[in-house]
């Protein structure tokens, strides 16, 4: 009887004792995740409502889906986010990628060069756009710097350039997201056994059959996982658009994350606002629940050897 | 003809200085061990040898050429790792191919050493899967075909077998045995464990703390060692060994050992006479010391009858080994398991007196 009550009692002590620790942990958790849910099921219902400037009952189905999805902004968003997603995601992955393997090869200075490539990360993206933003303008930045120069017949107006602007994006985005890729890799790279390293050395491989044939396939994993957070990231880029181009000229970098915004805040239509949210948030599961499945897959199977 | 020289080696990793004037002459067709404790610089000296590290300062020969300059690739070497560092992301057969690959060997002939290979380790049936796919012993295996494929002057093997399990061990160390045997190979090969270098070298270097201790063949190196940490290091359970004093009696010399009623005195060499009237260690076997009834040999005086109280008892089922105390210090026996002793007893014990060995307490090195 006693014994049974003094094995409980440390147990509820500790409880106790945890309190503070458990209170930091599992409140803030439990308050995003209740607000996240409740909003994105809010969200969805709004889209299935005839909704305007204010939020409506009723029930219209799939219609402002279709509306949506009609809409030559829509089109334009995605068709962008396509070509954006693809060469930002690509372009960042390899720049992170040659960071690294430079970075590897146990340069001086390393340490600094490391918290240069990776201090873009913490700064925020409205900054970054309109950072980019002033030196892309062709009146006041990189253009005039060299046309002041001498060099009068210099262009460089991709910002203001229909078919270019979007690749203005892609540089800021890259710029800004390199370092994180790098960091990934560069763990991956230090961690390669070195004894393959040596067994590459006496087979006899030069340094790019090294990397390509023994190193790099051993990197493959981190790679999936850049490539998801890189494409996440890409899916709901805002705030670096709004900063750098507003989705212009006229709609040439257009996102759809703009979409939304510009359906729910400026035109008053949450119901399409809500339908587009609803068709970014697809989007972005269309990544994740593949990559998901896959986490789970390669736990089970690192659990079984 | 000499496969390998190492003349005048010695290592620095920054201040610290980790291989100290290393000199090895091995001769073609050697199975040679390197052997010591872990941190002596064992897989520093390989890896100089590989060429994978550049000595501070000596010479490496292999097959009579200077090789400091050469690169690893081209000093006609294979290795073996401990981690058996096998290519993750190519088969078994790009595993072994991959040099061939890398020096632009024809398919055909690619194929055909694979085959011949895979035949002699019998891993015909594992060429198209991945390591991953492979057991412990099965990439030990692919790991030793990777260096066989190359036929080089010199194998290195870095503790190839540390990674396995003991029965597993004990078979692949046969068979790394029979290879030898059959192939003729030069052969270097570390390892810290003491029972891998007597059963697989046809010669030893016992290294510790980056310098090479004793290099001779096993027989010498486990019946002569050349100082108190070799003796202490080769053989399991470990040399027992005692403080004596010498002395000059009408039979030659002896080593007293203890005093009063259970002093014990062993006959010694004669090349020990300068040590007359001085402190000694004196090393025995615990093979050396058993049953009285046990039969040690024909020569006269080589068996000497001793009493000794029975302190501990480990039954091993093949010998039992008996923890005696001999004056202030204890030594162990081995016993036939037939026989019974009972703890805290005197019991008599025979000891073989013709393999001892005695060195000076200072130093350690070995007098006699
Ligand atoms: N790259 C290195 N830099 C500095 N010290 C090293 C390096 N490699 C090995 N050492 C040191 O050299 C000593 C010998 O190492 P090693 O040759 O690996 O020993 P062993 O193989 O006998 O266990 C160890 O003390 C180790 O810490
Ligand atoms: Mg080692």
């Amino acid at each position: 009887m006693s014994e049974t009550a003094a094995a409980r009692r440390p147990k509820v002590f500790g409880l106790v004792r945890r309190l503070p620790e458990h209170l930091t942990i599992w409140l803030p958790l439990l308050l995003a995740a209740g607000h996240i849910v409740s909003f994105s099921l809010w969200t969805l219902w709004v889209s299935f409502t005839p909704s305007t400037l204010l939020p409506e009952f009723g029930w219209v189905g799939l219609h402002n889906y279709t509306a949506v999805l009609a809409t030559r902004n829509w089109r334009i968003a995605f068709d962008n986010l396509l070509l954006f997603g693809s060469a930002f995601v690509v372009l960042s992955l390899l720049t992170g990628l040659g960071l690294a393997i430079l970075l590897d090869q146990r340069i001086r200075g390393e340490n600094v060069l490391r918290s240069i490539f990776l201090y873009p990360m913490a700064v925020s993206f409205v900054v970054t756009g309109t950072v980019w933003s002033w030196l892309l303008n062709p009146g006041v930045g990189v253009q005039k710097f060299v046309n002041d120069f001498g060099w009068m017949s210099f262009r460089f107006d991709w910002l203001i350039n229909r078919d270019m602007a979007i690749w203005t994006i892609v540089m800021a985005a890259v710029w800004q997201s390199a370092g994180f890729g790098m960091a990934l890799f560069l763990a991956g790279l230090r961690s390669v056994d070195t004894d393959l390293i040596k067994a590459a050395q006496i087979d006899g491989a030069g340094p790019f059959r090294l990397y390509r044939r023994v190193i790099l396939p051993t990197l493959w994993p981190i790679t999936v996982t850049v490539v998801v957070i890189q494409l996440q990231f890409a899916i709901t880029t805002f705030d670096l658009v709004r900063a750098l181009t507003g989705g212009g000229p006229g709609i040439a970098t257009l996102l759809p994350a703009l979409v939304v915004y510009d359906f729910m805040f400026q035109r008053g239509l949450l119901g399409r606002g809500a339908a587009a949210a609803v068709l970014m948030l697809l989007t972005l599961l269309a990544v994740l629940l593949p990559y998901a499945a896959w986490r789970h897959v390669q736990a089970r199977q690192a659990a079984r050897a | 003809m000499s496969a390998l020289t190492v003349r005048d080696v010695t290592k620095q990793f920054g201040s610290a200085e980790v291989l100290t004037g290393i000199n090895l002459d091995i001769a073609s067709g050697e199975f040679t061990v390197l052997v010591g404790p872990s941190g002596c610089g064992k897989s520093t000296l390989l890896n100089i040898i590989a060429g994978l590290e550049r000595q501070t300062t000596g010479t490496i020969e292999i097959g009579g050429r200077v090789v400091n300059d050469v690169p690893p690739k081209d000093r006609d070497i294979a290795m073996v790792f401990q981690s058996y560092a096998l290519y993750p992301s190519m088969t078994v057969r790009q595993n072994i191919t991959f040099g061939m690959e890398c020096r632009n060997v024809p398919r055909a002939q690619r194929n055909e050493a694979v085959a011949r290979v895979a035949k002699l380790l019998q891993i015909e049936a594992m060429l198209d899967r991945k390591p991953a796919q492979l057991s412990g012993g099965q990439r030990q295996r692919v790991a030793m075909g990777r260096a066989l494929v190359r036929d080089p002057l010199l194998f290195l093997f870095d503790e190839p077998l540390s990674n396995l399990d003991a029965q597993l061990r004990t078979e692949m160390r046969m068979e790394i045995k029979q290879l030898h045997q059959r192939l003729g190979s030069t052969i270097v090969y570390v390892t810290h464990d003491q029972i891998e270098a007597m059963t697989l070298a046809t010669r030893i270097a016992v290294m510790r703390q980056g310098v090479v201790l004793q290099f001779d063949d096993p027989e010498t190196v486990y019946n002569r060692p050349a100082n108190l940490f070799v003796a202490r290091f080769m053989g399991a359970p470990p040399m027992n060994t005692l403080s004596a004093r010498l002395e000059a009696t009408s039979d030659g010399t002896v080593a007293v050992i203890g005093g009063g009623e259970t002093v014990i005195r062993f006959p010694v060499p004669a090349a020990a006479a300068s040590w007359i009237g001085r402190q000694v260690v004196l090393g025995i076997r615990p093979e050396c010391i058993a049953e009285p009834t046990r039969y040690f040999g024909d020569a006269p005086g080589a068996t000497v009858m001793i009493a000794a109280l029975v302190e501990v008892i480990e039954p091993t089922g093949a010998e039992t080994i008996v923890v005696l105390r001999i004056g202030d210090e204890r030594a162990l026996a081995r016993v036939s398991p037939d026989l019974h002793y009972r703890l805290g007893e005197t019991a008599r014990f025979a000891a073989d007196t013709r393999k001892i060995n005695l060195f000076d307490p200072e130093t350690g090195d070995r007098i006699a």
